[in-house]
């Protein structure tokens, strides 16, 4: 059953439309496997009010595109409607009953009374019971229409899945293109929908290991331009950064605490790879861990009491947890061969992490209070992964033949989405926190 | 066809030069002249031998283990394995001798596993390779440790054989 649903969905490629930012070849997402339980849903067309012209991709197919990749909806197409009402008077819930549509959102997009920017005029509706569900008016300034319709949907979502959306986010991503001398790295940042990719370094040399800051402002990164692992902090809007760490050995895997005051990183000034926590404000960098063995890859719980680390001292990788103030690390994953690169869920209950088992590496979830894994993807090169900020997907890097793509998981497994770049390996996904 | 043609002018002129170098030496040495005593490294008339290991002709020697400088490791392991040691006593040897010389131990990683624990890693294969050496007379500010994880590899087939290409220490001069 949940094939034959899903012949239509895999004819749908949802393309990250318009290319006017053509220096970046563009992210096209495509959903693998849909879920057989998707609601269906109607995004009408909004009435389009404002002063200047309204734009080639229409705010309510921004809409529909993001709900449909979340994989738990299944939004009508614009052509099958019979009629389209911009406000709730003009509903009659009947004939959309006929359709089978469950939920129908209706609205209008005008220049608010200060002339600036737009406004996002609409509501939501249950066809059955005809209850307005959602009244809002989401105001974005000029040249923030598809951030506004964004919004929209994650309002939509919250409203019928009781999680906020995360479609008003961002991701970044490390591109590498040509070979040997003509080697090229790019760290890139996008809309969540793949849209708008721009790079904001590049480089001959590798880089690697994104990071965002709490605020979403900042993204930490490792860059070999010195001929070394260095790390970097740069604001992403103005390019502006800041060397945070050049040390001898290696500078790596940065991760910034919670409240955004500390950073956690990997230092191998003392002969191997140990966990420091540098503060940001006065530099000072304090070791934690203190063993021979390999460790790295540190991540903060969410409300920074632990940090959740690589570490081989029991022999292969897993994944450890300690304070940030130092002490006895404690095992955390105790299942399986390799676990590392972990990732913690924005409620601090999973952790997703690249499981190797033999020549395979998938995504799996360990829960911390069951004590179990759960595997999430069928990969053999998976890696990676990033929880996105309301912990519904979790996105991670993949192999394609022998091209690194992304791709994106549910965190149950049901719904899976690539991401594909035209040319050269993507890789090192980084979903950002909410953008307030 | 257009390399072809520029190798066989290389080889024509090479021989050209060999044939006008080996010309005099044809002369019958004066019995009443000793010679010299040659100063070591600028002796160019004699082949190196290859077990010399502070010649530094021998880079260029493919009979001498001083013209090897890639050293390959296990997966997930940094244990030199003993087919390689003497790669890296003939590089120990050639640094002891020399003081100025400055070598970057570039350790790697195969493309399995992630990134970051890479970087760990080549560290530890290049810290491996760094030990071997100090313990044979090279001294520590002469050898510096740079890990390049998975993002270096020379090979991008996703199987063992090409794995195993890039699970490496790459000893590179700086100074020779």
């Amino acid at each position: 059953m949940m094939v034959i649903r899903n012949v239509k969905k895999l004819l749908f490629i949802f393309i990250a439309a318009l290319s006017f930012q053509t220096a970046q070849a563009q992210l096209e997402i495509e959903i693998i496997s849909g879920n057989a339980s998707a609601l269906p849903i109607a995004i009408v067309p909004m009435a389009w009010q404002a002063n200047d012209p309204a734009p080639a991709t229409r705010v309510d197919e921004i809409i529909s595109g993001d709900l449909y990749r979340s994989g738990l909806f299944d939004p009508m197409d614009v052509g099958d409607m019979a009629e389209k009402p911009t406000d709730g008077e003009a509903i009659r819930f009947g004939n959309w009953r006929l359709l089978k549509v469950d939920y129908i959102v209706v609205g209008q997009v005008r220049t608010p009374p200060d002339g600036d920017g737009y406004e996002l005029i609409y509501q939501l509706f249950d066809v059955h019971t005809q209850e307005m569900l959602l009244s809002r008016i989401t105001t974005v300034g000029p040249g923030d229409l598809r951030f506004g319709a964004h919004r929209v949907a994650d309002s939509i979502y919250e409203a019928l899945t009781g999680v906020p959306g995360a479609f008003s986010t961002r991701i970044a991503y490390i591109t590498a293109t040509g070979l040997g001398n003509d080697q090229r790295y790019e760290l890139v940042v996008a809309d969540a929908d793949g849209f708008g990719p721009q790079s904001i370094v590049g480089s001959p040399e590798p880089l690697l290991s994104p990071a965002w800051s709490p605020d979403g402002r900042h993204l930490a990164y490792v860059s070999f331009e010195q001929g070394n692992s260095a790390i970097y902090m740069q604001d992403v809007s103005t390019g502006a950064r800041e060397l945070i760490s050049s040390g001898k050995g290696i500078n790596g895997a940065p991760s910034f605490s919670p409240d955004g005051k500390r950073m956690a990183l990997t230092l191998s000034r003392t002969g191997n790879p140990e966990i420091n926590v540098r503060d940001m404000a006065t530099g000072r960098t304090n070791q934690v861990t203190q063993h021979w063995s390999i460790d790295t890859e540190p991540v903060w719980s969410p409300d920074g009491r632990y940090i959740y680390f690589t570490s081989d001292r029991g022999g292969r990788p897993q994944i450890y947890r300690v304070s940030p103030e130092g002490g006895n690390p404690q095992r955390v994953t105790l299942e399986g061969d390799y676990n590392a690169r972990a990732s913690i869920s924005p409620d601090g209950r999973r952790i997703a992490v690249a499981q190797g088992r033999g020549n395979e590496y998938r995504i799996a979830v360990w829960d911390i209070e069951t004590e179990r894994f759960t595997v999430l993807t069928p990969g053999t090169l998976d890696e990676s992964p990033s929880f996105a900020p309301n912990g519904s997907m979790i996105l991670y890097a993949t192999r394609e033949g022998s091209r690194g793509v992304l791709s994106a998981v549910s965190a149950d497994g049901n719904v899976r989405q690539r991401l594909i770049l035209s040319e050269g390996d993507v890789r090192e996904p980084a979903w950002s926190p909410v953008i307030r | 066809m257009k390399n072809a043609w520029k190798l066989a002018l290389a080889v024509l002129i090479a021989l050209t030069l060999a044939a006008c170098q080996t010309a005099p030496k044809a002369k019958p040495a004066t019995p009443e002249t000793a010679p010299e005593p040659p100063k070591t490294d600028v002796d160019t008339s004699a082949a190196p031998n290859p077990h010399d290991y502070a010649d530094a002709r021998n880079f260029d020697n493919p009979e001498s283990l001083l013209s090897k400088r890639v050293i390959y490791f296990d997966f997930d392991k940094s244990t030199v394995r003993p087919e390689y040691r003497g790669i890296v006593s003939a590089h120990a040897a050639y640094a002891k001798a020399h003081g100025s010389a400055r070598v970057t131990l570039e350790g790697h990683a195969d493309e399995r596993g992630t990134r970051e624990y890479n970087l760990g890693l080549g560290e530890r294969r290049g810290n491996a390779v760094d030990a071997l050496m100090a313990a044979q007379g090279a001294s520590s500010n002469q050898l510096t440790v740079v890990s390049y994880g998975e993002e270096r590899p020379v090979c991008r087939v996703s199987d063992e054989e090409c794995w195993s290409l890039n699970r490496r220490v790459e000893i590179v001069y700086t100074a020779k």
